[in-house]
């Protein structure tokens, strides 16, 4: 338009040249900047491409180097890696379970600790309080607490936690440590409660309007109906929010290093396997990997590493799983 | 007669029953926050006292001095986010395209399936690998191997969020643009990135909240410095690892070093999450 403006003043012959001519150039112009286009085109499409093959080959260094570091471990150590119950490194004796134990009691504890208030404020948030202030409080509140740094939960828990297990183990006649599996499982319980908690909130509402309706016609009270309705039925996905907050518990490294206490020792009765200092299978690399001296010392804690890598690959898969199948029903 | 009052007994037990489950679950719901009130309580109450204008801009004392600051840590978590972003965005944003994109493809399985291991790897373990990575090969610690642990950590959020916010443009959005005769990557980097960009820049901010409070991956690749250090093949010091190495000493100022830490820390990363918040519901990708 622009152009026919600009050349108002020239003859209606010129006028029609001029514009035959503009525009073979601009086809001219458009067939070489489709050109142009096909050749961006082209690298475009091919980084996309690399970039997404980065992602998985990231991945799958992960597990090569992982496993390569760990083989003299595996050599060495062979499958006593996982029966024995002695890690000496001065001797040259790595065995896991110590930590496999570790890592087993505390993150049991710590989901057992914490099944009854995420399920409390899932529930609230999906089935009481849906609108206001009250609600919209303990979600920010509760998405807050996620995103508390490990090190602070740490931190604060030396401070707060630690003097409360000491004057529990007194009163109970026992060693006074203070750091213990027990002051790790209850730092663990409050910073998986957020995790679960929002997994649970978006299975809950998934419940059938109907079914809901269904219930309260016949006259049952909300409380009936949570329970033999709304439970039941989400009870899958509830689950699936408990292995993957188990996932995320396991591999939890820095809050469980501060409160644990980090001793390979295995006491001998169940009380004080709670209330002594222990080590995970995330604290025992992160004290001793800089520490560690000697190829096979280093090498056995790559493995642990491995092993914890695979674990929480599984259940995360499991969580997965259970969710998407949930979803679908 | 006499089932008429059973009757209301049960009912009455019911009704009794439920507003005991109510208030149960109300008063369960209100004990789990009161964790994060005591901790932001705490934090402030010890943090509050030890941070002035030289406390950003100070270095740290050596014990039995009083006072000393946390520059080095603030620069160091500055270098080890920068790190991070710079190697995770751009492979992040184009992972999250390509899925959205390519979305039945067999290798896009792949990559999805890549990304969610990713994110459930422990970050003890991707400091692990970060050691074998770039600290064996060169023989000692450094700024970049944390960066690059860090990055790792950061990639599935911003994959995660691109792809999921391009999911929500609609399709007739980018056949207009195709019909006029744009070509495709055009089409994508001119019409569909601007439409999502609240979304992937939202993405990022919740990535860099998740890496800025991350201790166990940097215990062996950044380690830690007690210098001003600007050098990316150095050790540098962190304000997570600040916070542990002086939380887990004996000393009283070292304590209260890093309770102001704690207090620093945490402000930036909640000022994070609270203006992703409302940054998403300004700008919130919508048709």
């Amino acid at each position: 338009m622009q152009e026919l403006i600009t050349s108002d003043n020239g003859s209606i012959a010129d006028m029609q040249t001029e514009n035959i001519k503009k525009r073979s150039n601009s086809f001219d112009a458009v067939a070489s900047s489709h050109k142009n286009n096909m050749g961006a085109e082209k690298t475009f499409n091919a980084v996309l491409l690399i970039m997404g093959i980065v992602v998985i080959l990231i991945l799958a260094g992960i597990l090569v180097s992982l496993f390569v570091e760990s083989i003299p471990a595996i050599k060495y150590n062979g499958f006593g890696f996982l029966i024995n119950n002695v890690w000496d490194p001065v001797t040259d004796r790595y065995g896991a379970v110590p930590f496999l134990l570790g890592t087993l009691l505390t993150s049991f504890l710590a989901l057992v600790i914490s099944i009854p208030f995420s399920l409390a404020v899932s529930i609230v948030l999906a089935e009481y309080l849906k609108e206001g202030w009250i609600p919209a409080i303990l979600k920010s509140a509760t998405d807050l607490l996620a995103g508390v740094p490990s090190v602070i939960y740490g931190f604060w828990g030396l401070f707060l936690i630690t003097p409360i297990v000491r004057k529990i183990e007194l009163s109970l006649n026992l060693p006074p440590y203070g750091v213990s599996i027990l002051a790790a499982s209850i730092i663990l319980a409050i910073m998986i409660i957020p995790y679960s908690a929002s997994i649970a909130r978006e299975v809950i509402p998934l419940v059938p309007v109907d079914i809901k309706e269904a219930s309260y016609s016949l006259g049952a009270t909300k409380y009936e109906t949570i329970k033999t309705i709304i439970l039941k039925y989400s009870m899958s996905g509830i689950l699936a929010g408990i292995v993957l907050s188990l996932g995320r518990a396991i591999g939890e490294t820095m809050a469980v290093t501060m409160l644990i206490g980090n001793s390979n020792i295995l006491p001998k009765n169940f009380l004080s396997l709670i209330f002594n200092p222990g080590n995970t299978m995330a604290s025992v690399i992160a004290n001793e990997f800089t520490e560690a001296t000697g190829n096979i010392y280093l090498s056995s804690l790559v493995e642990i590493g491995l092993l914890l890598f695979i674990v929480s690959f599984i259940l995360n898969v499991i969580g997965k799983r259970i969710i998407r199948k949930f979803v679908i029903e | 007669m006499m089932n008429n009052v059973d009757t209301d007994k049960h009912f009455k037990l019911r009704k009794l029953k439920n507003k005991v489950f109510k208030y149960f679950l109300y008063f369960l719901s209100g004990l789990s926050i009161i964790p994060l009130i005591l901790i932001i309580l705490h934090i402030i109450k010890n943090g509050i006292s030890a941070v002035n204008i030289k406390f950003f801009t100070s270095m740290p004392k050596p014990v039995g001095e009083s006072g000393g600051g946390i520059l080095n840590a603030i620069v160091g978590t500055l270098m080890l986010v920068t790190i991070a972003s710079v190697m995770a965005i751009p492979v992040g944003i184009s992972t999250g395209i390509y899925l959205n994109e390519h979305r039945k493809n067999r290798l896009s399985y792949y990559i999805q399936l890549s990304a969610e291991v990713l994110q459930s790897i422990p970050s003890i373990v991707i400091g692990i690998v970060a050691w074998i990575w770039i600290v064996l090969p060169m023989g000692h610690f450094s700024a970049l191997s944390g960066g690059i642990a860090l990055g790792i950590m950061m990639l599935p959020t911003i994959i995660k969020s691109t792809e999921e916010t391009l999911k929500l443009i609609p399709h007739s959005l980018k056949e207009a643009s195709l019909a006029l005769g744009v070509p495709y990557y055009k089409t994508i980097l001119k019409v569909l990135l601007p439409a999502s960009l609240s979304g992937i820049v939202t993405g990022i901010l919740i990535g860099i909240a998740r890496i800025a409070g991350e201790t166990a991956p940097l215990l062996f690749t950044a380690f830690g410095n007690p210098f001003l250090n600007f050098s990316i093949t150095k050790p540098v010091a962190s304000l997570p690892l600040l916070i542990f190495n002086y939380a887990t000493s004996p000393y009283d100022d070292w304590h209260k070093i890093a309770w102001g830490a704690s207090l620093v820390l945490i402000t930036f990363i909640f000022t994070l999450n609270i203006f992703t918040r409302l940054f998403t519901k300004k700008y919130k990708v919508k048709f």
